[in-house]
């Protein structure tokens, strides 16, 4: 059953492959990187042989930490939830529970990340051999610590998965789930600052975390370097007991998931009606109007759309840590045409959400120029309220009002250009993303390396778009001149406003002109 | 190019509601369509039967403007599909298998929506939401999420939102599939009643008895070709239509094998 896991993953990842051109170059540059950092931690692990034992132990208990937190959290931070081997799929087969846990185990190693692991942490006996007994303890631990990353990544990817599916959990936890997750890059970043200055502190923080589930595994082989060997051995107790208890939350999460078949089933709980029209009764009653209402009613009960905001009420608190930290408010007065960014860019999803029910409005004959301004529409009803709102938060924390004019308009060019880019880029381009009903975290197959040129390549065409405000903005900040900020914020509505029809009109032709090709390619995303 | 494997004997009684010339598509190379033409008579209610893969769907799709065809031409009521695509789409409502809804839309908003972007102003569409819903006995659920419905309901509110625009042609993929024996005689009845009243229906589907108790006029699709087209009673030649398709298309003869499950 395990081979048969393992041979089913190396399966999905060949046939991949071999569907996609992008997904191979995918693959090499991310083994080239993984190659990178995985030569420069080796060597750095054999170096560490030659080091006193006591700093050895501070870096590797720290690094290690890190290593596991890391896989904890890459399942929702970095790549998504990946659900190749969706516990799902495997409900209708009879394999016992602890093969497929074990199956699904090794599963997870296959790939760059796990590859990546098991070497350096293999490396680490290399560091630790200093007599028989480090030498065994590191053997040890590196299997556990190697375990370990691999259950908690699978248990944190189950538990975000479920939590993303139920539908009543959905809006709130997600929030709860995001924001500390959010936040912990500045908390880091604090803390990281107190380490370079205090090497004293970081020791203290390599002591404590010794005896976490996090650090465990790396301290003990330290503390047999050391001769401390009922620290060590309580050390690998440690480690061994936090294996054994994610382990078992994880088989409690894959055998619930076994038997309540998630999505579906999940969305079924409430079938509460609705009051009326909705956005259909008030918006303009013309096909925009109508596509306007509906895409209004789609950003508040999909929570794929959802998703995609989550991040923008936080950006002011983000920037404002980050502003502290370099004694700079320049940083935070920044939240604005950030927040405009995220908020304007989101429309280039759009229609790649819609999936194949935007077939409606292909076989209706709606003009490419009304289902660009109806989702434009959508989006500026509540981003350009939020944009300004969130413009004027720093200015209202640090008082410097001089700036205002500038910034607004830089916000506003920012969302408008970026609103006119996103609908001529999202007529001509559909990009991977969770299918309607999926969870939003899930990682979505299809064209990856299209996603992520589109989502480059939108980021520094809308850069290049918005120079004049950037060019103006900084002149008013530099000259203290009022007159730039003021002239920013002209630039910003006349040429904004303008790109943004512009990009609507552009969009528009080219949807018109290719509906069906854009129609074909959302279904072969599924 | 392929020559078409067939040529469509025309009707006679005056134009066409759909008319397909040599239609062809391969995909990645493969062929699915290989040169298929078809007259669909106006005033008719049109089989289009054929295997799993057959090429129904793709088919039906270059004939609404969904899928561009490689090579041939698809004409509704003398307007060119594909040189026209905006005034051929107003005179036809299309129900395609397969794909998703805004299923994130309450029923009566879904009506509401396609209404709407047919370019139906909201009075009207209001009127015709409210008569669709309780035609199709959907109307207690019609502030349900479509999300929510069952199988069943789902097809009979897409089928709903295609016909809200009161089109001249309704090409139908598919729209008997899950949908419970109650809810087809339902949509029997209301497809019945339109083609009285001078509406053109085309659906495909592989239930060969409903075909032959419900359509007037049958064609057999099989590996992107037609093999035979007219009226069902020209089509089935004295057999049922069942037998006629299943020479037609040359099927397995008894199951031979299999031993081990005869339990």
């Amino acid at each position: 059953m395990v081979a048969h896991l393992i041979t089913l993953k190396v399966v999905l990842l060949r046939n991949g492959l071999r569907r996609s051109v992008g997904q191979l170059v995918g693959l090499i540059i991310g083994a080239l990187y993984g190659l990178g950092v995985l030569a420069l931690a080796i060597s750095g692990l054999i170096a560490l042989r030659l080091a006193d034992a006591d700093l050895a132990r501070t870096i590797l208990v720290v690094a290690g930490s890190a290593l596991v937190a890391g896989w904890a959290l890459a399942p929702i931070v970095v790549s998504g939830v990946d659900l190749t081997l969706d516990p799902a799929r495997f409900a209708l087969f009879p394999i016992p529970l602890p093969k497929l846990l074990l199956g699904q185990a090794a599963a997870g190693l296959i790939g760059i990340p796990g590859a990546c692991t098991a070497l350096a942490l293999a490396a680490t006996t290399v560091t630790w051999a200093r007599g028989p007994a480090p030498f065994a303890a590191a053997a040890l631990s590196a299997v556990v610590a190697l375990a370990l990353c691999v259950v908690i990544s699978r248990l944190v990817a189950s538990a975000a998965t479920e939590l993303a599916t139920s539908r009543r959990f959905r809006e709130a936890s997600r929030l709860i789930l995001m924001v500390p997750l959010m936040l912990l890059g500045p908390i880091i970043a604090f803390a990281a600052r107190g380490i370079e200055t205090y090497v004293t502190v970081f020791k203290a923080v390599a002591g404590v975390l010794g005896w976490t589930p996090l650090g465990a595994a790396f301290a003990a082989p330290a503390s047999f370097a050391a001769g401390d060997a009922p620290e060590g051995f309580a050390q690998l107790a440690v480690a061994a007991a936090s294996l054994a208890l994610s382990a078992w939350v994880w088989s409690r999460a894959l055998a619930r998931a076994l038997v309540t078949p998630a999505s579906r089933a999940s969305s079924k709980s409430l079938p509460a009606a609705r009051r009326g029209l909705g956005a259909f009764g008030w918006m303009p009653q013309t096909p925009a109007g109508a596509i306007a209402a509906r895409s209004l009613t789609y950003w508040i009960r999909d929570p794929r759309y959802g998703a995609a905001l989550i991040l923008v009420p936080l950006i002011p608190v983000l920037l404002f840590f980050s502003s502290v930290q370099r004694h700079n408010s320049e940083v935070f007065l920044l939240s604005g045409p950030i927040a405009a960014f995220l908020l304007a860019w989101s429309l280039s999803t759009d229609v790649s959400y819609d999936s194949t029910a935007f077939s409606l409005h292909l076989v209706a004959g709606v003009r490419g120029r009304e289902d660009r301004w109806g989702r434009a529409l959508a989006l500026m009803t509540f981003a350009l309220p939020a944009a300004l709102v969130i413009t004027l938060v720093p200015f209202i924390v640090t008082g410097r009002w001089d700036l205002l004019p500038g910034y607004l308009g830089l916000a506003l060019g920012v969302l408008l250009s970026g609103a006119g880019l996103a609908s001529t880029v999202s007529a001509r381009f559909t990009v991977a993303v969770p299918l309607p009903g999926e969870s939003p975290f899930k990682r979505s197959p299809g064209n990856r390396m299209q996603t992520l040129l589109v989502q480059l390549g939108g980021m520094i065409g809308l850069g290049i778009l918005v120079v004049p405000e950037i060019v103006l903005v900084v002149l008013s900040a530099v000259t203290g001149a009022a007159g730039f900020g003021w002239a920013a914020l002209g630039v910003g509505l006349g040429l904004g406003g303008a790109l943004f029809v512009g990009g609507i009109l552009l969009g528009g032709a080219w949807l018109e002109r290719r509906g069906p090709e854009v129609y074909a390619s959302l279904v072969r995303a599924g | 190019m392929t020559v078409p494997s067939y040529a469509a004997p025309n009707h006679g009684n005056g134009e066409s509601a759909l008319s397909l010339r040599g239609l062809v598509k391969s995909f990645g190379g493969k062929p699915a369509v290989e040169g298929i033409s078809l007259e669909v008579p106006a005033g008719s209610f049109y089989g289009l039967v054929g295997p799993n893969g057959a090429g129904k769907t793709t088919t039906l799709s270059m004939a609404t403007g969904l899928l561009r065809p490689d090579a041939g031409t698809a004409v509704i009521l003398g307007i060119d599909v594909w040189r026209e695509p905006i005034a051929a789409k107003r005179l036809m409502g299309v129900l395609p298998d397969g794909v998703r809804l805004f299923d994130r839309l309450s029923g009566e908003q879904l009506i509401t929506y396609a209404g709407l972007l047919h370019g139906l102003d909201r009075a009207t569409v209001a009127q015709r939401t409210a008569e669709l819903l309780g035609a199709f006995d959907l109307t207690a659920d019609a502030r349900t999420l479509v999300v929510d419905y069952s199988a069943g309901m789902t097809k009979k509110i897409a089928l709903a939102a295609s016909l809200v625009h009161a089109p001249r042609l309704l090409v139908l993929d598919e729209p008997f599939e899950s949908v419970d024996p109650v809810s087809a005689a339902n949509i029997r009845s209301i497809l019945t009643d339109y083609v009285r009243s001078g509406g053109t229906v085309i659906v495909s589907s592989h239930v060969m008895d409903l075909v032959q108790r419900m359509c007037d006029h049958v064609a057999v699709v099989a590996k992107g070709r037609i093999l035979a087209a007219g009226t069902v009673d020209d089509v089935r030649a004295g057999s049922t239509l069942e037998d006629r398709f299943v020479e037609l298309v040359g099927g397995h003869g008894p199951t031979e094998g299999l031993s081990w499950l005869h339990t």
